[in-house]
């Protein structure tokens, strides 16, 4: 390491729950360079100086959602975020995800989160059997504006350690299904809504939402959870009250 | 899912009765946007200070022509209980972001202020006459 080199202090949460009572923060000093992501840091530090630290990772380029962490107390991808933009300050604090219980230093449990993406079935459920003879599904292109936003979370749970709803209420099913939620709702090629509606109008579901918003800032990829869990509040309603008309289910 | 030391029912599978107060909050919601700007121009500026409108714009004969009136009626209603029903929504969530554990009780109060603030503009306009 040449003596000009530039470096930062990473502070990073610790927590091995076999020796550690609590969370501690541990402070590494990393060198860097202008094109070396939070990820990096953090790579550097297992590399070279500690082992024994503990993160997801897998892609490098915000596309397979592993790597969120809390940066200066904001959720962001690890990979996504640049040591220069710290620099200032000369150091720079990473903890696990807020609202999830730690499994190891920065590694989260997210177990809670799998169950709630499954009671949402997250997958297209078709109107009627389609033999593959029919050919593709044909759709306009305000079909595909309808819900091609909300297909681009990577379940990377930013939105989550956001919401401070799931903070208080952890049952609370949560932005990023919700969102997906909405978007296979919204896709003309599903005919699955009746069986997601009872997911959103439960005491767990969309209701839990007070239009906080800061899951929209949050996401990485530009999706609105906000709006589409606001737009699934609607969709409840008019099915609550449809309901009463006889008229329930569907969209 | 493993609910089987919880004797209810998992919030998963309850029906939320939220509908109701989010549609009476949302209504609300709107009708407070659209016209509450209106409403304090009119009534806190523009009349107190005899701007724009006739000086007896808010007499009470023209104010009693409006709540005698069957469409003045409705409207006086709906903005007062609308605005009610989406004050009590919004202040009994605002307590959940504050972190403050608003159950069952809180609900009974803020819902049911605006519920007897409903029967009581009602009560009221029935009152007036016709």
């Amino acid at each position: 390491m040449s003596t000009n080199e530039k470096t930062i202090e990473i502070e990073v949460l610790r927590y091995r729950p076999e020796q550690d009572a609590a969370p501690f923060p541990q402070t590494y000093v990393v060198p860097y360079s202008d094109d070396m992501s939070v990820l990096q840091g953090l790579q550097y530090i297992k590399d070279q100086l500690d082992g024994t630290l503990s993160f997801r990772w897998s892609c490098r380029q915000a596309i397979c959602g592993s790597c969120g962490v809390m940066i200066d107390g904001i959720p962001k991808l690890s990979c996504k975020s640049f040591l220069r933009d710290y620099a200032g300050k000369g150091r720079v604090r990473v903890e696990a995800l807020a609202n999830f219980p730690i499994e190891r230093d920065l590694v989260i449990v997210m177990d809670s989160f799998v169950e709630k993406l499954e009671s949402i079935k997250p997958y297209i459920i078709p109107k009627e059997p389609r033999p593959l003879s029919a050919g593709e599904y044909l759709q306009t292109p305000a079909q595909l504006d309808a819900y091609a936003q909300y297909s681009s979370c990577i379940n990377c749970l930013l939105c989550y350690a956001a919401c401070p709803q799931v903070g208080l209420s952890p049952d609370f099913v949560g932005p990023a299904a919700l969102a997906l939620l909405f978007r296979y709702n919204s896709d003309s090629r599903d005919g699955g809504a009746a069986q997601r509606m009872p997911v959103v109008g439960a005491e767990s579901g969309a209701f839990h939402c007070t239009a906080v918003g800061y899951c929209s800032e949050v996401c990485p990829k530009g999706v609105d959870p906000a709006s589409a869990v606001n737009q699934a509040k609607g969709a409840s309603v008019r099915e609550y009250f449809m309901g009463f008309l006889g008229k329930g289910g569907g969209k | 899912m493993n609910h089987s030391a919880n004797p209810r029912r998992p919030a998963q599978t309850r029906r939320s009765p939220e509908p109701i107060f989010w549609a009476l909050f949302g209504a609300g919601g709107m009708l407070s946007a659209l016209i509450a700007p209106m409403l304090v121009l009119i009534t806190g500026i523009a009349v107190p200070l005899g701007l724009l409108l006739p000086a007896d714009a808010m007499s009470y004969h023209n104010m009693l022509a409006l709540a005698q009136n069957p469409l003045g009626k409705a409207i006086l209603l709906a903005v007062v209980a609308l605005f009610f029903w989406h004050a009590a929504h919004r202040i009994f969530h605002s307590l959940h972001d504050l972190g403050i554990d608003a159950g069952n009780g809180a609900r009974l109060i803020f819902y049911g202020a605006a519920f007897l603030a409903t029967l009581a503009a009602a009560g009221a306009l029935l009152l007036l006459g016709f």
